[in-house]
């Protein structure tokens, strides 16, 4: 395997671990950038993980578990909503206790359901999202550099991978592109004036809520029905979190937010690849120090190349309308 | 055939004689993280205590440790409790085990894979590196492009140890052959991360090899599901994993703990515990390799006359398999 072949592998390697990362970080954007503080993305990842994985299970279908896995996460935000947005609570609160209402109940459910410690069976055939060949494989197949790009970074994913690349400059036009894009943003700066202008705050955030479920619901499905095919508790692993780092790495725009989420899928692939591997000077680097360099990297690229990442203004304070 | 033979003299080895004399025992089983059920070495400790609860109607209590600051903390509870004996599954649970042990002298605790010099005490360690040398061997047989993988979870002795034996086995039956290694993590969250698990696997696939062993626990069946996916070859470890993927499953080692569980439980309930260190190799039947119907077509008759010699030549001791533990190090890479 030459050089070229190396290096494409990798980066398709690093694609597909940053397709969950990317979901929740568009996820969180809509969120925040409404004005919504959400560390809730790994608890509704989480859940929309297993409900996917139970409805595929039952209906043999992924699209099915597309559905219901979506729908598990919106259901999750529109909590997340009442509680931060009708009820003015404490975002950071809510954002918790959704966290760790998905990790106990969705292993508790497991394991009462499947006997199998909070686990599933295994998703076989067409419950499971399988890679999808693009066209111009075959006709690119001889073409240098291209022919192999294509066939390993463009091509052979699953379905939700497209799916969540699509969200990139569809978040971008809905955003900055459309009168709701518009309001999205000025309700998470200034939602007084946007109440002067006599638009509904609560109803902005609350459509803000549903982006945020949806992508959180792709996210997860995408997790445990394309990916692991199965789920097992705790298989988002923290992924929700290191989403929101990516959202303030990028500052809540969502074409950077791609780049960051593929920066971090990118390391945790070179990690994966450079174990075990002679680097030419240096000689083979202990596990310890590969796995380290992703979490290492991060602190120095967001500590000295970013710059000020500066918030949405009206970010976690409820909008009381003043009387 | 394989496993029958191995069951009846790991059997023979704890059961003495049928009819002995049973006292009333309230045992209790600790299974580490990756849960009871990760198909692999907690669910073989788990089938064993199923076993012993069948055969002579004692229920057991049972602890599946979610992070390392409850391991003390069970054990403490269950011997409190009067628990005895008291089961403790994988190596991680040494050191709390060790501490509550002394404290609770009287209380009599079995550990699996870790040894711990106590009077109350027994330690059963197995021989993985034998039964890795014998998988090692069928995949260099099952190799086209002489290229073989090997996952593993948790970067630690007890985890090289079976890497080497695999390395070892690989290079008898072709001394060409080429062995890319990779460990999941440094925690024990290594052993239950298939995502991981499916990555480096397909990382491996893409350098070339074309069967992948692991000795990962849960994160394994990520492994073995990126194999199949491939339509390349795994090798499952520790429970008999060949019917996760059927026809892409080229064995499973096996690691007979639950054998061991049910032997050490049965041993307290007709008063034969007795503590030390018990050695399962591949003479004892500790270790094995699986052959079923799942993989029969996979197995021809020439990697089977191998591993028949492989296997007689390392009972007779004709072939040495280096144990990594015994100095941190290991002869080939």
């Amino acid at each position: 395997m030459d050089l070229i072949e190396t290096a494409l592998a990798i980066l398709a390697s690093g694609l597909r671990l940053a397709i969950p990362l990317l979901c929740a970080c568009l996820a969180g954007l809509y969120s925040e950038r409404s004005g919504v503080v959400d560390i809730g993305l790994e608890g509704k990842m989480l859940a929309a993980a297993f409900g996917a994985t139970v409805a595929a299970l039952s209906t043999g279908s992924a699209y099915a578990g597309l559905a219901v896995g979506m729908a598990t996460a919106v259901v999750l935000a529109l909590i997340h909503g009442y509680a931060a947005i009708t009820q003015r609570g404490n975002q950071i609160v809510s954002g918790m206790a959704i966290n760790m209402l998905a990790a106990g109940l969705t292993a508790l459910l497991g394991n009462v359901w499947y006997r199998e410690g909070g686990r599933t069976p295994s998703l076989e055939g067409a419950a499971r999202f399988n890679p999808i060949t693009l066209p111009g494989t075959e006709t690119l197949a001889d073409v240098p550099v291209l022919g192999p790009f294509w066939r390993l970074v463009v091509s052979g994913h699953p379905l939700p991978v497209y799916l969540a690349l699509a969200a990139v400059p569809l978040t971008w036009f809905l955003l900055y592109r459309t009168r709701w894009g518009l309001r999205l943003r000025a309700v998470g700066e200034n939602p007084a004036a946007v109440d002067t202008a006599g638009i509904s705050v609560p109803r902005i955030r609350y459509s803000a809520m549903l982006a945020t479920g949806v992508l959180c619901g792709l996210g997860g499905t995408y997790l445990a029905v394309a990916q692991a095919a199965s789920f097992l508790p705790h298989i988002t692993a923290g992924k929700g979190f290191i989403a929101l780092a990516a959202l303030i790495f990028a500052k809540w725009r969502p074409v950077q937010a791609l780049g960051a989420c593929l920066l971090f899928g990118l390391l945790d692939a070179v990690a994966i690849r450079l174990q075990g591997v002679a680097l030419p000077g240096i000689g083979q680097v202990p596990v310890q120090a590969i796995q380290a360099l992703p979490y290492v990297l991060t602190v120095i690229l967001l500590a000295g190349f970013v710059g000020r990442a500066i918030p949405p203004k009206a970010i976690g304070v409820p909008y009381v309308k003043e009387r | 055939m394989t496993i029958r033979f191995a069951t009846v003299t790991v059997a023979a080895l704890f059961a003495g004689a049928a009819f002995a004399q049973t006292t009333p025992i309230k045992p209790a089983v600790t299974f580490d993280v990756g849960g009871k059920f990760d198909k692999s070495f907690n669910e073989a400790s788990y089938n064993g205590a199923e076993a012993f609860k069948k055969k002579s109607g004692i229920g057991y209590r049972e602890f599946e440790v979610q992070n390392d600051a409850q391991r003390e903390q069970a054990f403490r509870r269950f011997a409190r409790d009067g628990q005895d004996p008291i089961v403790a599954t994988g190596f991680s649970n040494g050191a709390a085990l060790k501490k509550v042990a002394e404290e609770f002298p009287k209380t009599r605790f079995t550990i699996i894979d870790f040894v711990i010099d106590l009077p109350n005490v027994q330690s059963i360690v197995f021989k993985e590196h034998e039964g890795s040398y014998l998988v090692g061997l069928l995949a260099a047989k099952a190799s086209k492009t002489g290229k073989v993988g090997f996952v593993g979870g948790m970067d630690i002795p007890l985890i090289r140890k079976f890497a080497c034996g695999y390395v070892q086995g690989v290079k008898a039956a072709n001394p060409r052959a080429e062995v890319i290694q990779n460990m999941t993590g440094t925690t024990g969250a290594a052993f239950n991360d298939p995502v991981k698990g499916g990555e480096l696997a397909r990382s491996q696939m893409d350098r070339g090899a074309d069967v992948v062993y692991h000795a990962a626990g849960g994160t394994g069946t990520g492994v073995l599901r990126a194999v199949a996916d491939a339509g390349k070859l795994g090798i499952g470890v520790d429970s008999n994993q060949n019917g996760l993927h059927p026809g892409k499953v080229l064995t499973s080692m096996l690691k007979r703990v639950e054998v061991a569980v049910e032997g050490t439980l049965t041993q307290a309930h007709e008063g034969k515990w007795k503590p030390g260190v018990t050695v399962l190799g591949l003479a004892e039947g500790g270790v094995a390799w699986a052959l079923d119907d799942h993989n029969k077509a996979l197995i021809t008759d020439d990697m089977k006359a191998a591993v028949a010699k492989a296997e007689a030549d390392i009972k007779s001791g004709a072939v040495k398999v280096h144990d990594y533990m015994s100095d941190q190090k290991c002869p080939v890479q």
